[in-house]
């Protein structure tokens, strides 16, 4: 099933989220992974939504997602014309031999070492989920501990914005 | 209609939507406040109140004339200053069930919004299944439901139930207020979502602590639905493509649905389909959106349709859904529904069109303006000489419903048949009288064997399936239209499910009619038990026949109504008669009639149309398929 996704611009108020997991999990759509988070406008949060949907059911979301009264906006951002990235923190067994292969394997992928202590190493990426399997795999060999990754946010590449209308002040 | 200041609605400043585009990008309008409504509306009221006079004065100002609801803790701030209001009457109703039939009843017999008021915990889930069959059946409706305090929400106090929680996916939309200010916009919006575009259900919940706050009421407010763009205008190309479809199909139907009602839009039916000469079918939530006496009428189509309605549909090269939402009970198996037909697919929800069937051409807006436009778009193709040819397709479908008219056989076993029942109540009340029902094999006759001519005549629960619907849905009806006949037709099981509200009638001066198609059975499960459990009947009997519990001729007497039986088709017509000439009191008629009664036709569950029997193991449609 193809991913798709969907930047859900919706009105800052309660019970927003619920309605919208809700309206998923109702018409048994199918998500992978949702990000809220506020936008310039104070009044208009930003949700980015991957869902694991066809052409038609996608139309379905789409119609679905339109007809809640707090949903301002909705636009498919496709991955070529976006950048998509998601958020990894992941906690690695290591000790004074493996420290510095993990050290290289970080710089590879252009991660982060935040945290260290004698037997464990917590690391930081952002990047596509393609990049976070690939830098996952090279982590495992190590021993994982314990991983938590985002949703992924996306922005439409190129000057144009989504939310320029809601931001608006008049 | 009101007379009073509209309240100030922030339009969106969204274009219009392609119809059937995946993503369409609607803008956002920003807040604005404080917009210029100041001078649009020099007559603004302003007065001090509590938040509870503030839901009153929004009800009395948003048009509001009729309540149905009961008191209860949450919201007692409330039924105060309801007691001096002169523009709203509030009906005392027994279950808050009934409340929510009764504005649902009224607002499909009138046009209007129905409004039902409960008090917070188990008043507000009392209406549930009432919201649930609104939404199912896009009936605006509004209900206003006391809340605990705030500071008691979230800790279980006591009447505690997170209503809006609940309601979400039953609601068009639902408010818990936060703010004694924002009484009024609330109110407004909520009637303003619930009356447009699509018509639904709108849950406004409102705790005590804000009904007892002192706040300003102030009237018009403004309305910020940043979000909400309710009707956009039908698409132009969309509909000269589908009046050359309309003009040129050989084999046409038009398939219209309970939007048709909604919009207003049955005169200008009509004139499409007198100037398309295309046959129509009118869905269960459509029944009397074209007159069952016009001959281009073939009936209803779907599950229990007339086999030249389902027919029609099956053998279509062109349907035109008009409002309709090509539910499961119309369409049967979907992949084997009308196989051959292009689909037009006109609905105010762009969610509903490519929902089930994939569609050609869809036009996404309010049905009167898209049958208007399409009224204009086949003159034109008519001036410039086109002619449609359907003789064949007529030839055809005329004998479809010549060989298998409606019909039904007289019972063996000598008891009285419902079907006749039903038949003569239609006959003998007339076209103007307002029929309800439940829901089971009374409610498929009445839909079939009642002839109906005009919109708003048939109230049912069509989506939901709603058992119970019948009685408080007539009370709601008689409500709106005290000065036509109400009759509701309800079976034994619906009828134990909410006739309380009788009390209700026999109080409140609303002398409703029903027919208790009383079977002793609950006769649709025990159709199916015949047909597909082998006869084994496992908890379908009710015991109102052979035991006459309870007695319905006296259930009514107790409530204050006036009690009659029927048990043979002799007395058919005289105590029909006898229950048209009693307007000063509900009467309750047991029609006591046999159990073996099957509804036909009949397409099984699961399978196609093209397997529909028109009765037992007869197939019309089998051979050729």
């Amino acid at each position: 099933m193809t991913r798709h996704t969907l930047s859900v611009l919706v009105e800052n108020k309660p019970g927003v989220l619920a309605r919208v997991s809700a309206l998923f999990s109702r018409r048994s759509f199918n998500i992978h992974s949702l990000a809220v988070g506020p936008t310039e406008n104070p009044d208009v949060s930003r949700m980015t939504i991957v869902v694991a949907v066809e052409g038609l059911p996608l139309e379905q979301v789409t119609k679905q997602l339109n007809k809640l009264i707090n949903v301002l906006k909705i636009v498919e951002l496709s991955p070529t014309a976006s950048v998509q990235r998601e958020l990894l923190l992941i906690k690695v067994r290591s000790d004074a031999v493996s420290r510095a292969q993990i050290a290289t394997v970080v710089e590879m992928f252009r991660a982060h070492i935040v945290d260290v202590t004698p037997d464990s190493m917590t690391i930081e990426a952002a990047g596509t989920s393609d990049k976070l399997e690939a830098l996952v795999r090279m982590l495992e060999t190590f021993g994982v501990r314990e991983l938590v990754q985002s949703g992924m946010v996306a922005l439409g590449r190129g000057p144009r914005s989504i939310t320029q209308a809601g931001a608006r002040q008049d | 209609m009101t007379s009073q200041a509209r309240p100030t609605v922030v339009p969106p400043q969204a274009g219009d939507r392609p119809a059937g585009g995946a993503i369409s990008g609607g803008s956002v309008s920003g807040a604005r406040p404080g917009a210029e409504h100041g001078s649009e509306h020099p007559a603004q009221i302003v007065e001090q109140v509590t938040g509870a006079k503030s839901v009153v004065r929004s009800l009395e100002e948003s048009g509001v004339e009729i309540v149905f609801g009961i008191p209860g803790g949450a919201v007692l701030p409330v039924y105060d200053p309801l007691l001096d209001s002169t523009r709203v009457r509030h009906i005392l109703v027994r279950h808050e069930q009934g409340a929510g039939h009764a504005a649902t009843g009224y607002a499909q017999a009138t046009g209007k919004v129905g409004v039902c008021l409960a008090t917070s915990g188990p008043g507000a889930t009392n209406l549930v299944t009432p919201i649930a069959d609104a939404h199912m059946d896009s009936v605006p409706l509004v209900a206003i439901t006391g809340q605990v305090g705030r500071p008691l929400i979230g800790t279980d106090g006591f009447q505690e139930a997170d209503i809006c929680g609940i309601t979400m996916p039953i609601t068009k939309h639902n408010f818990l207020v936060s703010d004694p200010a924002e009484i009024p916009s609330v109110i407004a919006a909520a009637f303003h979502l619930a009356s447009t575009g699509r018509p639904g259900p709108v849950l406004v919940d409102i705790p005590k602590d804000i009904l007892q706050a002192e706040t300003t009421f102030r009237w018009p407010p403004e309305i910020n639905l940043p979000g909400y763009r309710p009707a956009p205008r039908p698409h132009s190309g969309q509909i000269s493509a589908a009046a050359k479809l309309m003009v040129g199909a050989r084999r046409p139907v038009l398939y219209v649905g309970g939007g048709v009602i909604k919009a207003e839009a049955c005169p200008e039916l009509k004139v499409l389909a007198e100037l398309t000469g295309i046959p129509v079918v009118t869905t269960l939530m459509a029944r009397g959106a074209f007159p069952d006496s016009h001959e281009q009428h073939l009936g209803m189509p779907g599950m229990h349709g007339t086999v030249a309605a389902v027919g029609a549909m099956q053998k279509a090269d062109l349907i035109v859904a008009l409002g309709a939402r090509f539910d499961d009970r119309v369409t049967g198996q979907l992949s084997t529904f009308a196989q051959h037909a292009t689909i037009v697919h006109a609905d105010v929800d762009p969610a509903e069109i490519g929902k089930n069937r994939a569609v050609d051409v869809p036009i996404v807006g309010d049905a009167r303006e898209v049958i208007n436009q399409l009224i204009a778009a086949v003159r034109e193709l008519q001036e410039q000489g086109a002619v449609s040819d359907l003789f064949a397709w007529w030839a055809e479908l005329d004998e479809l419903r010549q060989t298998y008219p409606l019909g039904y056989d007289e019972l063996p076993d000598g008891t009285l048949s419902p079907q006749y029942v039903i038949q003569r109540l239609g006959e003998i009340s007339g076209p103007e009288t307002i029929f309800t029902s439940g829901v089971g094999q009374h409610q498929m006759w009445a839909a079939q064997f009642i002839s109906y001519e005009h919109p708003r005549t048939w109230l049912n629960s069509g989506g939901l399936g709603t058992m119970g619907y019948g009685v408080p849905a007539a009370m709601g009806a008689k409500v709106g239209c005290p000065d036509t006949t109400v009759w509701a037709i309800d079976g034994d099981g619906c009828f134990q499910m909410t006739n309380q509200e009788l009390a209700t009638c026999a109080i409140e001066g609303i002398p409703i009619k029903v027919a208790v198609i009383n079977n002793g059975n609950l006769g649709m499960v025990r159709q199916w038990q015949t047909l597909f459990y082998g006869e084994r009947y496992s908890n379908t009997e009710l015991g109102t026949h052979k035991l006459r519990i309870p007695d319905f001729k006296l259930l009514a007497e107790a409530m204050g109504c006036v009690g009659l039986r029927c048990e043979s088709k002799e007395d058919v017509d005289a105590t029909i008669r006898q229950a048209m000439e009693i307007n000063d009191r509900p009467v309750v008629v047991d029609f006591t009639v046999g159990k073996d009664a099957q509804v036909w036709p009949m397409v099984a569950a699961g399978t196609g149309n093209d397997q529909i029997m028109a009765a037992l193991d007869i197939r019309p449609l089998f051979d050729e398929a």
